[in-house]
């Protein structure tokens, strides 16, 4: 399901996308539309799946177990991270399939550089979740945190509204949220054939947001707790 | 304090495998173990007995390293509890079955057995150790309790620990279980592994060579099974328990 879902809906969308108006000259909505989801979807699911996974990890006390064998802090995570990635990847690789190659997809820019933010959205994700899962007592309650983590960040990451019309305070948030940059990003590899600097620099910053992530989220596996 | 048979093993100069002093855990705003000191030696079986919620599972996540202790100190085979070195020798089986449901008992075990860095014949042994060489492929959420208890039992076996710790592990068996069970603790003891075994089941003590009695976060006995009918005169461990938490009781109050 995890595989096929996104593929879905994002062909779900060239179909609503389908007699909407468009300006000669300019990409379709569809185009825009898609790529956003192509960004979006491993962030989102990426997220739900590793914030619950990792609950059920530190309520059922197999967490507790596993850090009193050898295994290193850092290796949980990368293990985690990597195989939560290449579910991403599997997931990414299809959406960026049926997209290029059945719904007309068309970026200036390359498809392995789509594909590429896609990963880092995921590790982002990966890294996301599992931070909020400490802060989680319940799987209800690691649920609630994907309003609360991933529904600012694409309001405000300049989906729904451009960012340069936000009000300026909003701005400034948005300015610290991970998907702005990850957007920006995408928006970049769609409208300009080589990679820009403004692209490279956000992917940048995302690699940073997932990597702060992940060491944070390592810091609340306590081997000692109270 | 009584004598144990762990004195006379430690009397003649053996390092312990277990040495606790004055250990102090605060949980919450509870004091969970209070002034807490003892030595276990090596290759016993130890019982940890106590009503619940008495601190036997604290005690016990002290040894393992996984609890934060606020004062005192405790060894563990010559290591400060919860070393990065003690993690390959020292095993740890909690009260709830710590296993994936949705993964197959092999699957369980060979997990725990790369976690630890030993070979999958180590995984099959232990399956083997805990009698489930039949269900070795079944999955672990249609197992029944007991089936699911000796699961994560294995998967503590397959690292072939110097010290074994095990929560309540003979909760909710059948006797002829249990009795299977205790006589593979016997057996691992005899090839020279620590137990410590906890349960609030009284009958259980007299597969221990030693007991500790514990009550609301105190110490109140290191004995054995024989001396503690001897010193207290009675003929069953549990009318033997009640009558040291009354003695501890009246000279307290004394």
């Amino acid at each position: 399901m995890i595989l096929v879902v996104p593929s879905v809906i994002i062909t779900l969308m060239y179909f609503m996308f389908q007699n909407a108006p468009h300006r000669p000259g300019m990409p379709t909505p569809f185009n825009n539309a898609c790529l956003i989801m192509l960004g979006v979807f491993p962030l989102i699911v990426m997220f739900l799946i590793t914030s619950i996974t990792m609950q059920r990890e530190r309520v059922s006390g197999t967490l507790e177990r596993i850090l009193t064998t050898p295994l290193r802090r850092l290796d949980l995570l990368a293990a985690y991270g990597t195989a939560f990635s290449i579910a991403a990847a599997a997931q990414a690789t299809l959406a960026c399939l049926v997209s290029y190659l059945f719904l007309g997809l068309d970026t200036k820019g390359s498809p392995i550089l789509v594909f590429t933010i896609a990963i880092i959205n995921a590790v982002l994700g990966v890294g996301l979740g599992l931070l909020c899962s400490a802060f989680a007592r319940t799987e209800f309650q690691a649920v609630q945190f994907m309003p609360v983590v991933i529904a600012p960040q694409l309001l405000l990451c300049g989906i729904i509204v451009p960012r340069d019309v936000l009000p300026e305070w909003l701005q400034w948030i948005s300015n610290v949220l991970p998907a702005s940059y990850a957007l920006e990003a995408l928006q970049q590899v769609g409208a300009y054939s080589e990679p820009t600097a403004i692209a490279v620099r956000d992917i940048a910053i995302v690699i940073g947001f997932a990597v702060v992530a992940l060491c944070l989220a390592a810091a609340t596996l306590r081997r000692r707790t109270p | 304090m009584m004598s144990s048979s762990s004195d006379e093993l430690l009397r003649s100069g053996a390092e312990p495998a277990i040495d606790i002093e004055n250990l102090r855990v605060v949980r919450g705003k509870r004091v969970a173990l209070d002034n807490i000191s003892v030595q276990i030696a090596r290759g016993t079986i130890t019982g940890l007995l106590g009503p619940s919620g008495c601190g036997k599972t604290t005690l016990m996540r002290c040894i393992v390293g996984t609890q934060i202790i606020d004062e005192g100190t405790v060894a563990v085979l010559g290591r400060p509890a919860g070393s990065a070195d003690l993690r390959h020798r020292v095993g740890y089986v909690t009260q709830d079955p710590t296993i994936y449901n949705d993964l197959r008992i092999v699957d369980n075990v060979r997990y725990f057995s790369a976690l630890y860095g030993t070979d999958s014949q180590a995984a099959d042994e232990a399956i083997t150790a805990v009698g489930l060489e039949d269900h070795r492929t079944a999955l672990c959420g249609n197992l029944s309790g007991g089936q699911r208890t000796r699961v994560s039992l294995a998967c503590a076996l397959v690292s072939r620990p110097e010290l074994l710790v095990l929560d309540e592990p003979t909760v909710g068996l059948d006797p002829v279980l249990r009795v299977d069970l205790w006589e593979q603790f016997h057996q691992l003891a005899k090839r020279g592994t620590t137990l410590v075994v906890s349960s609030h089941v009284m009958d259980e003590a007299d597969h221990c060579g030693d007991l500790l009695l514990m009550r609301e976060g105190r110490l109140l006995a290191h004995s054995t099974p024989t001396k503690l009918r001897e010193d207290t005169g009675c003929q069953s461990l549990e009318e033997a328990f009640l009558s040291v938490i009354r003695h501890s009781t009246a000279a307290a109050a004394g």
